[in-house]
C-alpha cells in the first residue's frame, strides 16, 4: 500500500498529549478503497427490481410565475407513462427540513401549486415504464404561465417595492426570532470606530457554487409485501431522510426503512431531503418499485448549490495592527426556499469575526429569498465565503498599515480564555502555532517575539 | 507582457459540529461467537472515511486488532439513530459513541475472561494481538476467538456495549448571538505560491503549504487525503467553479462537467501539508472534525497571492481570466 502522508510535529502541544495506542495514529487502509476503485462498491443505483418505474419531472421554465393551467394530455398519451403525479397526489405537499428541530415555517411545495419561484422548480412527476418514455412524457407537459416580477439580487430583494419571492415567508428574508437578520452584538463597534486610528471597509461576494458528487442525488423507493417501503437511497442522513419523508407522506414513521450508507460524495448536496417523497409517493400509488434519480444537469442547476453570499467588513484599525472592532454585514442568497440556509446563515454569524480576539464586533447576517435555485448545504456551510472575505480583509489591512500578513494575524489571534463575539471562551486554540509553523515551512522569518507568541499565554500582546 | 509571482497567506479556524437542535449519534457493538465485533451504525460514508475511523476506535478501545472489528451501516431498521454525516461532526460524535459502546463491550469481556481465567478482572490486560492476559504474565492468558466461544456457550453473555454521544441543543440569543454552537475548531494555515500571465489573465497555483491543527490525526493518510482533496476543492473554488457565472443574472449556467470546470491534472500544485495536534478534551482521542475545512483556507490565500503577484484586488470569486484582465486594465487605466 502506498500512499501520501503529511507529517505531524507532535512538539507544539507536547505536554497535553498521550500517545500509548496501537491503532489510533496509525494508517489502516481506508475500508472502502479496493471496492471503489475496481468497482465493485455497491450504490443506491445497483438496486435494480423487477418492475422498476422511472420517475421524470417537469420543471418550470420561468423564473417567477403564476401557473394558470396545467394540461397533461400529450404526456398521458406517450406510450409507457403509466402515471403522473401534481400537488394534489402528494399528502402533505410541504418540505419540512428544519420543523424536527422547531425551525419554521415549511416554505416549499414538492409540487408546485400556483406558483413557480425558480427556473427548474418541479411542476409534476412523470412515472413510466422506461426512463426514456418517462422523459418523453415530462417534455410533453404543458403548462401555462403568467409571468411575475422577479428579483435575482440580495439587496435589491431586501429593497422596499421587490416582488415577493415567497408567501409563506411574507418578506424576502427569513425572521429570526422576530429579527430580520442573525445578529450578533459585542461591545461597541460604533466606538471603537471612533478612537480607530484607520477604519476600512471592503464589499466581498460569490456566486453559487455545486458539490459536484460524483453520484447524482437520488433513490430506489420498492413497496415491500408487509405494506413498508424500503428506500434504497445517497442520502447523507438516513434517519433524517426517513422522518422528513414520514411527514410528508403522512405515514407512521415504522413503515418506511431507509437503506444507504455507500455514497459517492455527498459535500452537503445530499442533506436536503428531496427526492424521497415523492418517489415514496409514487411507488405507494402505483405499488411498484419506482427510481428517481437526478441527471447531470438537474444536479447543476436545480439541486441547491452552496449560497452565493455578499459579504462588507468594516474594520476599526490602531497603527500597531491591533483590530479593535469589527462590523460585518452578510447576505446569503438563499434562492426561493429556505431549506438549510436559516441555520447556515446562524453558523455564519457565529463564525464572525473570524478567528481573532476583537473586543467589539457587530454582525447582521441576512438570509435572503431570491428567484433562483434554493442553495442548502455545502462543505464549509457558512463559513467557506466568510474567510474569503475575512482573510482578504486581513491581507489588506496588513498592507494598508505597511505589516507583515503574518505578524498582524499573530497579533490579533485568538487565545485560550479569549470571550468569541458569540460569548463562548476559546479553548483549545491553536491559530497562533499554525501560523508560525507556516511561516517557518516557507522560510517566512518571524521576529523572536512573534515566534515566542503561544495560544495558551499572553505573551507578546 | 510577463509571468508574475506571489504568495498569499490565509489562516481560518473551524468548527466541528453545529448543534441548534441537539445533535446526538449511536452506536451498538456485539461480538460474535467468534470473537468479531460488529459496530452497528446508521451513519453514511461518503467516501471520507467513517466506516475506517470507527472500525478504529473500536479496536483500539476494546485493545483488539482492526482484523477482529466489522462495521455495519446504514440500515435504519437495524442501526440505531445518527443525525447524519455533515457539519464536521462524523469522527467526533459517531467516534466518541463507538468509543463509549466499545468500552462497555471491552469490561464485559474482561468479566468473562477473568471467569475463565479465574483472576480478578481488573488484573486483566489486552495486547492488541487478541490476547487478554493477566498483566505482567505471558501464561495466564486467553484469545477472544476462545473467549467469545465460552462467553456464549458456557456463560451466557453477550459480550456487547451501546455508546451515545450528545451535544445538547443551543438555542441563540436573538438580540445578543450569544450560542454554543460547537464542541471544538480546528485550524489551520495556508501559503499559496501562484503565477499570473498578465496577458491572458490567467493563475496557475504552482505550490500550496498547508499546517493543519486538527486535534489528533486518527488516521495520518486519510488526513492528509482530506487535507490535500479539500485543497485542490479550495483551488477549484477559487479559480473556475459556479453554477451561475454572471451571477445574479441566470443565464449561461453549466449542464455539465463540459461546462462546469475544474482543475485537470496540470492545474494540480505541489502540496506540502504538516499537522499539529492539540487534543481536544471531548474529541475521541482528542480528535477535531476535518471534513469540511480544508477547502477554505486555500481561496483567500490564492487571492492574496495574485494581489501580491499582480496588484490585482479580487474581491468576487471565482477568479476567472476575465476578472483578472479587467483588474490590470484599470490599473493601467485602460478600464
Amino acid at each position: 500500500m502506498t500512499y501520501r502522508l503529511a507529517p505531524i510535529d507532535k512538539s507544539p502541544f507536547a505536554a497535553e498529549r498521550e500517545d500509548d495506542f496501537t491503532v489510533i495514529g496509525s494508517v489502516v487502509q481506508r475500508s472502502d478503497a479496493r471496492g471503489h476503485v475496481t468497482g465493485r462498491t455497491e450504490f443506491f443505483e445497483d438496486v435494480a427490481p423487477p418492475g422498476l418505474l422511472h420517475l421524470k419531472m417537469h420543471r418550470s421554465a420561468r423564473h417567477h410565475a403564476r401557473i394558470r393551467g396545467v394540461d397533461l394530455t400529450e404526456a398521458l398519451a406517450v406510450p409507457g407513462v403509466v402515471r403522473i403525479l401534481t400537488h394534489a397526489d402528494i399528502p402533505n405537499n410541504l418540505y419540512t427540513p428544519l420543523k424536527l428541530i422547531g425551525v419554521e415555517p415549511d416554505d416549499e411545495p414538492i409540487l408546485a401549486v400556483d406558483k413557480v419561484r425558480y427556473l427548474g422548480e418541479p411542476i409534476c412527476a412523470v412515472v413510466a415504464e422506461s426512463e426514456a418514455a418517462a422523459l418523453e412524457g415530462a417534455a410533453r407537459v404543458r403548462v401555462d404561465y403568467e409571468d411575475l416580477p422577479a428579483v435575482f439580487d440580495v439587496e435589491e430583494a431586501l429593497a422596499e417595492g421587490a416582488p415577493l419571492v415567497n408567501e409563506y415567508h411574507g418578506r424576502n428574508f427569513f425572521t429570526y426570532e422576530g429579527h430580520h437578520c442573525r445578529r450578533i452584538r459585542f461591545g461597541d463597534v460604533e466606538k471603537a470606530f471612533g478612537q480607530a486610528d484607520h477604519v476600512f471597509e471592503w464589499r466581498y461576494e460569490s456566486a453559487p457554487i455545486e458539490q459536484a458528487p460524483t453520484e447524482t442525488t437520488g433513490c430506489v423507493v420498492i413497496p415491500q409485501a408487509d405494506g413498508r417501503l424500503r428506500i434504497h437511497s445517497d442520502t447523507q442522513a438516513c434517519f433524517f431522510t426517513l422522518d422528513n419523508t414520514a411527514l410528508i407522506l403522512g405515514v407512521p414513521f415504522n413503515k418506511l426503512r431507509i437503506v444507504g450508507g455507500t455514497v459517492g460524495g455527498g459535500f452537503g448536496g445530499k442533506v436536503d431531503v428531496i427526492v424521497e417523497p415523492v418517489a415514496c409517493v409514487a411507488a405507494m400509488m402505483t405499488d411498484r418499485p419506482v427510481k428517481f434519480v437526478y441527471n447531470r444537469y438537474e444536479e447543476m442547476q436545480v439541486s441547491s448549490p452552496r449560497a452565493a453570499e455578499r459579504i462588507y467588513i468594516k474594520d476599526a484599525v490602531m497603527n500597531d495592527g491591533r483590530i479593535i472592532g469589527r462590523k460585518v454585514t452578510l447576505y446569503v442568497d438563499s434562492g426561493a426556499y429556505a431549506r438549510h440556509t436559516p441555520y447556515g446563515t446562524t453558523k455564519a454569524a457565529a463564525h464572525m469575526p473570524g478567528p481573532y480576539s476583537i473586543p467589539n464586533v457587530w454582525a447582521d447576517c441576512h438570509c435572503v429569498f431570491t428567484n433562483r435555485t434554493p442553495s442548502s448545504a455545502m462543505r464549509g456551510f457558512g463559513v467557506t465565503i466568510g474567510d474569503f472575505a475575512l482573510e482578504s480583509q486581513m491581507d489588506r489591512v496588513a498592507r494598508a498599515l505597511s505589516m507583515d500578513p503574518l505578524q498582524l494575524r499573530l497579533l490579533n489571534a485568538y487565545r485560550d480564555g479569549d470571550l468569541k463575539a458569540h460569548r463562548k471562551v476559546a479553548e483549545g486554540t491553536a491559530l497562533v502555532e499554525v501560523v508560525q509553523k507556516a511561516a517557518e515551512m516557507v522560510g517566512h522569518e518571524l521576529p523572536e517575539a512573534y515566534r515566542r507568541m503561544s495560544s495558551t499565554t499572553r505573551e507578546g500582546l | 507582457m510577463a509571468k508574475l509571482r506571489g504568495r498569499g497567506y490565509a489562516s481560518v479556524n473551524y468548527p466541528t459540529g453545529m448543534n441548534l437542535g441537539g445533535d446526538p449519534s449511536q452506536a451498538l457493538i456485539h461480538s460474535t461467537t467468534t470473537g468479531t465485533f460488529v459496530i452497528t451504525l446508521s451513519s453514511v460514508d461518503l467516501g471520507q472515511g467513517i466506516k475506517t475511523i470507527a472500525a478504529q476506535c473500536a479496536a483500539e478501545t476494546l485493545g483488539l486488532p482492526i482484523e477482529n472489528v466489522l462495521v455495519d451501516t446504514a440500515d435504519t431498521d437495524t442501526g440505531p439513530h445518527c443525525m447524519g454525516t455533515f457539519a464536521s461532526r462524523g469522527t467526533h460524535r459517531v467516534g466518541n459513541a463507538v468509543i463509549m459502546a466499545a468500552a462497555e463491550a471491552r469490561g464485559v469481556m474482561l468479566e468473562v475472561a477473568a471467569e475463565e481465567l479465574e483472576v480478578d478482572a481488573a488484573d486483566l490486560e489486552t495486547d492488541g494481538t487478541g490476547l487478554i492476559k493477566l498483566k505482567g504474565s505471558d501464561e495466564k492468558s486467553i484469545h477472544i476467538t476462545d473467549l467469545a466461544l465460552a462467553a456464549h456457550f458456557k456463560h451466557g453473555r453477550t459480550i456487547s456495549g451501546r455508546g451515545i454521544f450528545l451535544k445538547e441543543p443551543s438555542t441563540p440569543v436573538p438580540e445578543t448571538g450569544e450560542m454554543d454552537p460547537d464542541s471544538c475548531q480546528a485550524h489551520a494555515c495556508t501559503a499559496a505560491f501562484v503565477e499570473v500571465d498578465d496577458e491572458t489573465g490567467v493563475v496557475e497555483v504552482l505550490e500550496l503549504y498547508n499546517v493543519y491543527e486538527i486535534g489528533r490525526a486518527l488516521n495520518p493518510a486519510m488526513a492528509t487525503q482530506q487535507v490535500e482533496g479539500g485543497a485542490w476543492m479550495g483551488l477549484s473554488h477559487a479559480l473556475f467553479e459556479t453554477t451561475e457565472p454572471y451571477y445574479p443574472r441566470r443565464d449561461h449556467g453549466p449542464r455539465d462537467f463540459a461546462e462546469y470546470l475544474m482543475p485537470g491534472p496540470a492545474d494540480i500544485p505541489v502540496q506540502h501539508s504538516l499537522f499539529l495536534e492539540r487534543p481536544a478534551g471531548n474529541g475521541p482521542y482528542g480528535a477535531k472534525g476535518i471534513g469540511e475545512m480544508t477547502a477554505n483556507a486555500p481561496i483567500p490565500a490564492i487571492a492574496n497571492a495574485v494581489f501580491d503577484a499582480c496588484g490585482v484586488r479580487l474581491t468576487a470569486m471565482p477568479f476567472t481570466p476575465e476578472r483578472v484582465l479587467r483588474g490590470l486594465d484599470a490599473l493601467r487605466g485602460n478600464a
